[in-house]
C-alpha cells in the first residue's frame, strides 16, 4: 500500500506546485495581497506531500518490497541496510525523485528566510521554483515512476550496483545534488528580478547567501566524488574528465564565477546583467549536466540509466527553463547596466578578470564535452577527448587565474596603485618563491618548470591567505570584531592554495605501477618495500571476496598491514576492486589486487600519491569558507 | 544592445545538436574488433560439460554469437525474439554463458526455451573479456570466415534485426 500512497502523493505534489506557481505569478502581476499570502502555505504544502512520497520509497526499500519494479531492480534482502536507503537514489528513477525533494527543500526555506523581502519580489522567486518542480515531477511521474509494480514479484531482489555499494557514493549523490540544485534558486531570484518594474539594489544581497550555499554543497559534493573515484574505481586517479564530472565541474566554475561577481555588483551596483547571465547559467548548467547524464547523449562510465524518451523530455524542458531565461534577459538586459567608472588597477578589475578565465575554462570544458557529440552528429567519426586534452586546456586560464588570486583578495575597490600592490605584495611572493622551489627540490629531489610555478603560486596563495584572514580580526579597544565576509573569503583562498599544492606535489611524484608478485615475493616501490604474505578467500554479506594480506615496510620497518580485496558480488557477479590505502597526511600508499597470473601469482597495483589528501582537505577548506562568508551578519538584516 | 542576445543565440545554435544526439542509435559502438578474426578459445560446453568448444570448429558459417546470462534482465527481454529467430532457421546462434551459475542457466533454457545450436560456458569471464564484452546481452555477428561484421549492445529485437543485421548477412551470403 505505502507505494501507492506514495504515488498518489507525487501526484498531489505536482497538482499543488503548479498552483504554486500560477498562483504566485499571477498574485505578483496584479499585486494582489491575498493571492500573495497563499504562496507560502502551497510551497508548505507541496513540500510536504513531496517528502511522504520520498518516505514511501525509503519505507519501500527497507521493507524489501520486490513487488516495486524499482527496488526489485536495485535492492535485496542481503544489502545492509545502510545501502538499502542509499539504493533509494541508486539509479535514476529515485535519485530523480531525490532531486525533487532537495528542490522542495530549498524552497521551503526560501519561503522561511525570505520575509524581510518586498512581497511580490519573494512571491515570484516561490512561484518560479514551483514551474521547475512542476517540471521535475512530471518528468518522474510520466517517464521515471519509482513506484511502478511487478507482477509476480520476484523472492528477492537483484541487487544495488557493486560500484555503489559504498559509503562514498551513498552520500556523495545527495550533497552533489543539493549544490546543483541550490543554483535554482540563484536563477529564480534573477527570474524574479528581471521580472521586477525596476531592478531593486539589493537584489545582489539577498541572492548571495543562496548562491553561496549551493556553491558550498556542490564543492564537498564533487570533493566526495573525486575522492570515491579515486579508492573505488581501484585506477587510482582523483580526476579522470569523465563527461559526468564534466557535468559537475561546470557549474562549479560558473557559480564560482558567480559568487565573485556578485562581490561586485553588491558593493558597487555593476556588472549587473554579467551577474544576471551567470545567475541563470549556473542553473542552465546544472541542468545540461543531467540532461547529459541521464538521456544517454554522453557515453559514460558513470551512466547508468538511458533512455531517448527521457532525453527527449529534458531537452523540452531545457528549452523551455534556460531558452525562456535567457530570452527574458535578452530583453531586460539592456536597461539594467549602469555606467560606473573603476580604475585599471581596482579590485573590480580583478574580479572581472576572475570571470573572465573562469568563463573560458568553463567553455573549453563545453567544448571537449561536446566535441565528440559534434563530429558524431556531422559524421566526421567517433572521437573521444580524454584527460590529456583536459590537463593542457586547463593550464590556459588557470595558471593566470591563480596568479591573479592574490592580487585581486589584497586590492582596493575603485582605485588602487601598483606600486602599492607590489608592497602589498612582494614579501608573500618572496617568501612564497624561496618555499616553493626548496619543498619540491629538497623533499623531493627534483624540480620542472610546470612543478615550481604550481608550487610557488600556491604556498604565495596561501600566505597571501592568511595575511588577509589575519586582516578581517579587528582589535577595537580589547573588543574583537570579525568580518566574515573577509575571513570567508580567505579561508576558501586558502583552501584553493592548499588544493593546488596538492595537485601540484602529486601529479609531479606519484607513482604508479602494476607489478607481478608470487607468494613472498617483495617489491619496492617509491622507496618503500612491499611484500605479498598471503592470499585468501573472505565473505561479505552479500559478496565474496579475495583478500591479499601485504606488509609494507620503509626501510627495515614495518609500518602497515594492507589488504586489498577483490570481489564478487553473488547477484550481479560483478567483480569489484576494493584497494587498500594507507593515508597519511603527506602521502597514501594505496595497494589494490589485479587479476590472478596463475601459479599462485597476481598482478597488483600499487601507488604512491604524495600530498593527495591535500586535493580533498582543500576542497574542505574552500567550503568552509562559503559557510563562514554566509554567517555573515548582513545576510540577517 | 543587441550583445544580450548573444547567450540565446549560442543556446539556441547548440540545441540541434542535442536533438540530433539523441536520435542516434547509442547500441552501435566502434569495437576495435569489428573486420578483426574472431578471438580464439576454448571452452566446456553448458549443456554437456565433458565436450569442449573451441572457436575453430565455428568457422565455415555466418553465425551469431550472443553473450548471456540468467542474472541479465535485458537477455530474458531478447529471449522470446532469439527462439522466434532459431525457429526461422535464418541462421545459427552460438551462446556464450558469461559468468553465470551452471545450475541457473539450464533451469533457465528449460523454462523458457533453447535458442541456441551451442552454448560455451564462460564462468571466470576471460573469453568475454577477449570479446571486449561491455554488458550482457551483447551480440556479434561473425561471417564465414571468421571476421566480425558486427556488433549490437542490447537487446534485439525484429526492427533491429530488420536493419542492422539482415542486409549484413545478405551481403555476407
Amino acid at each position: 500500500m505505502f507505494p501507492e500512497i506514495g504515488h498518489f502523493a507525487l501526484i498531489l505534489a505536482l497538482v499543488v506546485s503548479l498552483c504554486q506557481g500560477s498562483v504566485s505569478f499571477y498574485g505578483a502581476a496584479k499585486q494582489n495581497k491575498d493571492l500573495i499570502t497563499l504562496t507560502r502555505p502551497l510551497a508548505h504544502t507541496q513540500s510536504l506531500f513531496v517528502l511522504i512520497a520520498f518516505a514511501c520509497l525509503v519505507y519501500s526499500f527497507v521493507s524489501d518490497d520486490f513487488s516495486v519494479l524499482y527496488v526489485a531492480n536495485n535492492s535485496q534482502l542481503a544489502l545492509p541496510l545502510l545501502f538499502k536507503v542509499s539504493a533509494v537514489w541508486g539509479a535514476h528513477e529515485g535519485s530523480l525523485l531525490l532531486w525533487v525533494l532537495i528542490l522542495s527543500t530549498w524552497t521551503t526555506l526560501v519561503c522561511l528566510f525570505s520575509k524581510n523581502l518586498p512581497d511580490i519580489f519573494s512571491s515570484r522567486v516561490i512561484g518560479v521554483l514551483g514551474f521547475l518542480n512542476f517540471g521535475f515531477i512530471l518528468f518522474t511521474l510520466f517517464t521515471s515512476n519509482p513506484f511502478e509494480r511487478i507482477f509476480p514479484s520476484p523472492l528477492d531482489g537483484n541487487d544495488l550496483n557493486p560500484l555503489l555499494q559504498d559509503i562514498g557514493l551513498a552520500i556523495h549523490p545527495p550533497i552533489l545534488y543539493v549544490g546543483y540544485v541550490g543554483f535554482a534558486v540563484a536563477y529564480a531570484f534573477a527570474i524574479s528580478a528581471m521580472l521586477s518594474e525596476k531592478l531593486d539594489k539589493n537584489w545582489a544581497k539577498w541572492t548571495r547567501p543562496w548562491t553561496t550555499a549551493a556553491w558550498l554543497f556542490l564543492t564537498i559534493g564533487i570533493a566526495l566524488g573525486s575522492w570515491w573515484a579515486y579508492y573505488e574505481l581501484g585506477w587510482g586517479g582523483w580526476w579522470f574528465w569523465d563527461p559526468v564530472e564534466n557535468a559537475s565541474f561546470m557549474p562549479w566554475l560558473i557559480g564560482t564565477a558567480l559568487i565573485h561577481s556578485l562581490a561586485v555588483t553588491e558593493k558597487r551596483g555593476v556588472f549587473i546583467s554579467w551577474t544576471l547571465l551567470l545567475s541563470v547559467s549556473a542553473f542552465s548548467l546544472s541542468l545540461l549536466g543531467t540532461f547529459l547524464v541521464r538521456s544517454g547523449i554522453l557515453i559514460s562510465v558513470h551512466a547508468f540509466a538511458t533512455d531517448p524518451e527521457r532525453g527527449l523530455f529534458i531537452l523540452i524542458f531545457l528549452i523551455s527553463v534556460i531558452g525562456g531565461a535567457l530570452l527574458l534577459y535578452a530583453k531586460k538586459a539592456s536597461d539594467l547596466d549602469k555606467k560606473v567608472g573603476f580604475g585599471a588597477v581596482s579590485r573590480e578589475t580583478f574580479l572581472l578578470l576572475n570571470n573572465v578565465l573562469l568563463v573560458i575554462a568553463t567553455i573549453l570544458i563545453l567544448l571537449g564535452t561536446l566535441a565528440p557529440l559534434v563530429l558524431e552528429v556531422f559524421n566526421m567519426g567517433k572521437i573521444s577527448i580524454g584527460a590529456p586534452w583536459f590537463e593542457i586546456a586547463m593550464l590556459v586560464p588557470m595558471i593566470p587565474l591563480l596568479i591573479l588570486v592574490t592580487m585581486g583578495m589584497h586590492s582596493l575597490w575603485i582605485k588602487d596603485s601598483s606600486f602599492n600592490l607590489y608592497k602589498k605584495l612582494r614579501s608573500p611572493l618572496g617568501i612564497a618563491t624561496l618555499v616553493g622551489i626548496v619543498i619540491p627540490t629538497v623533499f623531493y629531489g627534483r624540480s620542472g618548470l610546470l612543478l615550481l610555478i604550481g608550487s610557488i603560486i600556491s604556498i604565495w596563495i596561501i600566505i597571501s591567505s592568511l595575511l588577509s584572514l589575519r586582516s578581517s580580526w579587528k582589535g577595537n579597544q580589547g573588543r574583537f570584531h570579525i568580518n566574515r565576509s573577509v575571513a570567508g573569503m580567505s579561508i576558501a583562498h586558502l583552501g584553493l592554495g592548499v588544493f593546488v599544492f596538492g595537485v601540484t606535489i602529486v601529479s609531479s611524484f606519484g607513482v604508479e605501477t602494476d607489478r607481478g608478485f608470487s607468494l613472498g615475493d617483495q617489491i619496492s616501490v617509491a622507496g618503500y618495500e612491499y611484500k605479498l604474505n598471503s592470499i585468501e578467500s573472505v565473505k561479505g554479506p552479500n559478496y565474496e571476496a579475495i583478500e591479499a594480506d601485504i606488509s609494507v615496510f620503509d626501510g627495515n620497518e614495518l609500518i602497515s598491514h594492507l589488504k586489498p580485496q577483490k570481489r564478487t558480488y553473488l547477484v550481479q557477479k560483478s567483480p569489484m576492486t576494493e584497494a587498500a590505502i594507507l593515508a597519511k597526511w603527506n602521502k597514501d600508499l594505496f595497494v589494490a589486487l589485479g587479476d590472478s597470473l596463475g601459479n599462485d601469482s597476481w598482478s597488483i597495483r600499487i601507488q604512491y600519491k604524495p600530498m593527495v589528501r591535500w586535493i580533498w582537505l582543500g576542497c574542505l577548506i574552500m567550503a568552509l569558507g562559503g559557510l563562514i562568508a554566509i554567517s555573515d551578519k548582513r545576510y540577517r538584516r | 544592445m543587441k550583445k544580450h542576445y548573444l547567450p540565446i543565440l549560442f543556446f539556441l545554435a547548440i540545441m540541434p545538436i542535442f536533438f540530433i544526439g539523441l536520435d542516434r542509435d547509442k547500441s552501435v559502438l566502434p569495437s576495435p574488433l569489428i573486420g578483426k578474426k574472431i578471438p580464439e578459445f576454448s571452452l566446456p560446453s553448458l549443456i554437456n560439460s565433458e565436450l569442449q568448444i573451441d572457436s575453430s570448429e565455428l568457422l565455415n558459417n555466418t553465425f551469431l554469437f550472443n553473450v548471456w546470462a540468467t542474472w541479465c534482465v535485458g537477455c530474458l527481454e531478447e529471449h522470446d525474439f532469439l527462439m522466434k529467430l532459431s525457429e526461422s532457421n535464418e541462421i545459427p546462434i552460438v551462446g556464450l554463458n558469461w559468468r553465470d551459475n551452471h545450475n541457473d542457466a539450464l533451469a533457465w533454457l528449460r523454462d523458457y526455451g533453447n535458442p541456441y545450436t551451442i552454448i560455451a560456458e564462460d564462468v571466470s569471464g576471460r573469453v568475454a573479456i577477449d570479446w571486449g564484452v561491455y554488458g550482457a546481452p551483447e551480440s556479434f555477428l561473425v561471417n564465414s570466415n571468421g571476421i566480425i561484421i558486427h556488433k549490437h549492445l542490447g537487446p534485439l529485437d525484429d526492427d533491429i534485426w530488420e536493419r542492422d543485421f539482415r542486409a549484413i548477412i545478405n551481403d555476407a551470403n
